[in-house]
């Protein structure tokens, strides 16, 4: 792209972005009026979360959707503190990022805000988790790791990323339906996809849990091996490795991700902020993010998304107490 | 070589009127970030992501290039002339570079610092171009059993900035550790010493406590003495390096750059314990260890060089394997996906023209940091003809507005006053405040490698001198622990610290002793 006067609006836009650095992050915004809209994103700059939200930031502003978003970091606790804050806050224009961790970080924080305490929007993507084992490994397909795993569940250490998360959660659903305790796993959480990698290329742990964003070049590229992916069908960036169900366990489990606003708000403004997110949602600007990220479409918006987050609940809950992590 | 031949036309893309204008804007926002306490070159990137989607690649990333080193390198600038480090990475500049500023020789600390910078990030560049995958392939080999031996051997430098009373050095370590405790314990998702305060199960932040304790700390302490005696102004006008100046920095800025790239390359090796490791080095290295806690040259040299290195030292799994070990090289990730590309093996192949380019954006970036500062050192050190009360507030206010910004929750405001307070009742009753923030970062780096490395081998002990790494790294934090001491007992019982630290040194002691060190207008103005 040449330089043009758009480059240099950018520039001006970047530089009062700075300023609002400065803590003045609300907007005085008239009731219903969303070409303004906020985002937060309840984790660190660089994680899953605050990287969707900065698509979807991205996509919004170029598919003309609304003129200005603003997407800002509370971090903290799994995301419950951002969650605390938003069933605080009266702002319609307000939107919140989070997804499937933070249904078991409710939990495992104790938080005081349920996700039930605001209002579902949208689920806007899913992504797909990989199970994969370093290049040496003698085991090739899901069943014959796990006929190993099942005769060692200790001696047999599985990385993935922090304490609680999806990666977890899917090795103790695996382990369930292998017959495993979920208790004996031994699950060595590292911050990230990217730690846990290290320790796989290296050699030092018997398998990995991450998203294909995070192990898919390497499966590509043959560092790693792809055991199994945990969505319903294969996935398109490795489209070599079967599901987890085709390797004869009934685990299906993918990492979503969506959108929440604050408790209260009227069924009006309820609507058009779901009506906002599904005009980003319908751009072909989308269309390419999703390609781009390997993310599958799995919008759903309002009560639809709410029953499934009601669902998610009580299964997360259920994994989460028999490994121990929550009483 | 078919490298230097791709990194020429790296530079040649690299090198529009355009380009360079992008480069400086970077250049001089990141120096700004890096020069306010807490807001750091992470939220920088990230606010200015939104940029990628209307720039080309090469442009997007020399500007982000530019915010990278010159945060690293803006972080400095304060912990030199004030005290106040705005990264943890700049803490251990902190300990010599701001005695030197208050013996009037904070143009030659701004200057190493500068010129070390740059010298670290070009050599670290380079290397970054040229042996990225064999650096990477020995990098994957670190066990948590080796992390755990580093953090071994840094907690063993830790010695070094323990201060005059090791007591009240190891009592500070130990509030350091205790801080390090707070939180959500990494291995098993469980609260510890959080309080009920949802806000701290994620832990106390690093750079809050940085900031907290050196620069509310400090701020409180000279407002406490202001009453007592006319202030003083600094004088800043002793010059420049001087050629001895030079003479003493060039072995540490290659030290540092020794230490900081391999270290910055491992997936989990971070910026900070390559500094701690460096000013050890240097104070144990030093032909002048009389002046180490006065204003010793080699120990702003060295630490500078080594966060530099290490910056450029992150960037070799990122580029290598995608794999992101700081935060601001998560975003730089995210900038590189915006753009459809997917950092990893295969980058080289397909996307190797982008990545010669941001290689050369980097060495043009450093460059312009060196243009932008050096002239520029003059101006900062003027800084310190600010009146006192009105240089103390200001920190103040940025400090509060930099610990606020990351949030916006008020709560890390009464963490940092909480700290602050402490921080100044250390100061006032001469508890050194480095082993507080050292022990913060260290404890759980080792906590967590240990119980890792524990927990893989299903609670083996062996595993930890398992690999020739950590028992090399092992068998040097013995050897620099209880060599001393082994030394003392040999040669006879000492009296002072100083003489021990001279130990093997002795025959230099008198030569170079030119510098002023001004030791005694220290501190108590």
């Amino acid at each position: 792209m040449e330089l043009s006067r758009r480059s240099f609006l950018a520039g001006a836009v970047a530089l009062p972005s700075l300023a609002a650095l400065a803590g003045c992050a609300g907007t005085v915004v008239q009731p219903g009026d969303l070409s303004r809209l906020r985002m937060m994103v309840p984790a660190s700059p660089g994680g899953g979360w605050d990287t969707t939200a900065r698509t979807l930031q991205r996509v919004i502003q170029q598919a003309g959707v609304a003129r200005n978003v603003q997407v800002f970091n509370v971090e903290g606790a799994g995301g419950t503190i951002g969650l605390g804050q938003l069933a605080r806050e009266d702002d319609d224009a307000l939107l919140m990022m989070m997804g499937l961790v933070m249904v078991g970080a409710v939990d495992t924080n104790d938080s005081s805000t349920r996700l039930t305490d605001v209002t579902p929007i949208a689920q806007l993507i899913a992504e797909t988790e990989l199970i994969v084992v370093p290049a040496e490994s003698p085991h090739d397909d899901l069943a014959s790791f796990v006929e190993a795993w099942a005769a060692d569940p200790r001696g047999t250490p599985i990385a993935g990323g922090s304490a609680g998360g999806t990666d977890q959660i899917l090795a103790g659903l695996l382990a369930e339906a292998a017959g495993i305790d979920p208790v004996q796993v031994n699950y060595i959480p590292y911050s990230g996809g990217g730690e846990s990698l290290a320790a796989l290329l290296g050699n030092q742990v018997a398998a990995g849990i991450s998203g294909t964003a995070d192990y898919g070049e390497q499966v590509t590229s043959g560092t790693l091996k792809g055991l199994a992916v945990s969505t319903a069908e294969r996935s398109g960036q490795v489209p070599d490795v079967p599901t987890i169900v085709e390797s004869g366990f009934d685990v299906e489990v993918t990492n979503w991700r969506g959108l929440m606003a604050r408790p209260g708000m009227s069924d009006d403004a309820r609507e058009n902020l779901i009506a906002l997110v599904q005009d980003a949602h319908d751009s072909d600007e989308w269309a390419e993010a999703l390609d781009n990220n390997g993310w599958l479409d799995t919008f759903q918006t309002g009560d639809e998304y709410g029953d499934f987050l009601a669902e998610e609940e009580i299964r997360v809950r259920q994994i989460l107490t028999e490994i121990g992590l929550i009483p | 070589m078919g490298a230097l031949g791709d990194l020429a036309n790296g530079f040649a893309d690299a090198l529009t009127p355009i380009n360079l204008l992008w480069a400086l804007l970077g250049v001089l926002l990141g120096t700004a970030v890096g020069v306010l306490p807490g807001i750091g070159p992470a939220m920088t990137v990230a606010l200015l992501l939104p940029v990628t989607y209307v720039l080309e690649p090469t442009s997007a990333f020399i500007m982000f290039a530019g915010i990278y080193y010159g945060g690293m390198y803006g972080g400095s600038t304060t912990s030199i002339l004030l005290n106040t480090p705005g990264e943890s990475s700049s803490i251990m500049t902190a300990l010599e570079g701001n005695k030197m500023a208050k013996a009037g020789r904070g143009s030659a600390a701004l200057a190493t610092a500068a010129i070390g910078s740059f010298v670290a990030g070009t050599i670290a560049t380079l290397l970054l171009a040229l042996v990225a995958p064999t650096v990477v392939d020995l990098a994957i080999g670190i066990t948590a059993a080796d992390y755990f031996a580093l953090a071994v051997l840094a907690f063993v430098a830790v010695a070094t900035v323990l201060g005059s009373s090791p007591l009240r050095g190891l009592a500070s370590l130990c509030i350091g550790l205790y801080l390090g405790l707070v939180g959500t314990d990494v291995l098993t998702g469980q609260e510890r010493f959080t309080l009920g305060v949802p806000q701290l199960s994620d832990g106390v932040d690093v750079v809050v406590v940085a900031v907290a304790l050196f620069a509310v700390g400090e701020c409180l302490y000279v407002a406490s003495r202001l009453r007592r005696g006319s202030v003083q102004v600094l004088d800043a006008s002793a010059g420049w390096l001087t050629r001895q100046d030079l003479r003493r920095s060039w072995k540490p800025w290659l030290r540092g750059t020794a230490l900081g790239f391999p270290l910055g390359a491992l997936p989990a090796g971070g910026a900070e314990i390559p500094t701690f490791l460096s000013y050890a080095a240097e104070r144990k290295l030093t032909k002048h260890p009389e002046e180490f806690g006065k204003g010793a040259i080699e120990g702003v040299a060295g630490p500078e060089a080594a966060n530099n290195a290490s910056a450029a030292g992150v960037l070799v799994p990122l580029l290598t394997l995608g794999l992101p070990t700081s935060a601001t090289a998560a975003i730089i990730l995210a900038a590189f996906q915006g753009y459809g590309i997917q950092p990893g093996p295969t980058l080289l192949t397909t996307e190797g023209p982008l990545v010669w380019t941001l290689i050369a954006s980097l060495l043009i970036g450093n460059f312009m940091l060196l243009v932008l500062n050096l002239p520029l050192v003059g101006v900062w050190v003027k800084l310190l003809r600010i009146p006192r009360p009105y240089l103390y507030a200001g920190i103040l206010m940025f400090a509060s507005l930099g610990s606020f910004a990351v949030n916006a929750d008020p709560l890390d405001l009464v963490i940092l006053l909480v700290i602050g307070l402490l921080g100044f009742l250390m100061r006032r009753y001469g508890w050194p405040v480095a082993p507080a923030v050292i022990g913060l970062i260290l404890g759980p780096i080792a906590e967590t490698n240990l119980r890792r490395a524990l927990a893989i081998s299903d609670g083996d002990l062996s595993v930890l001198v398992d690999t020739w790494f950590s028992r090399i790294v092992l068998a040097l934090a013995f050897l620099a622990l209880f060599g001393p001491i082994v030394l003392r007992l040999v040669k006879g019982p000492r009296s002072t610290p100083e003489q021990l630290q001279a130990d093997g040194h002795l025959e230099h002691r008198d030569r170079d002793d030119a510098v002023p060190t001004g030791a005694d207008r220290e501190d108590r103005s």
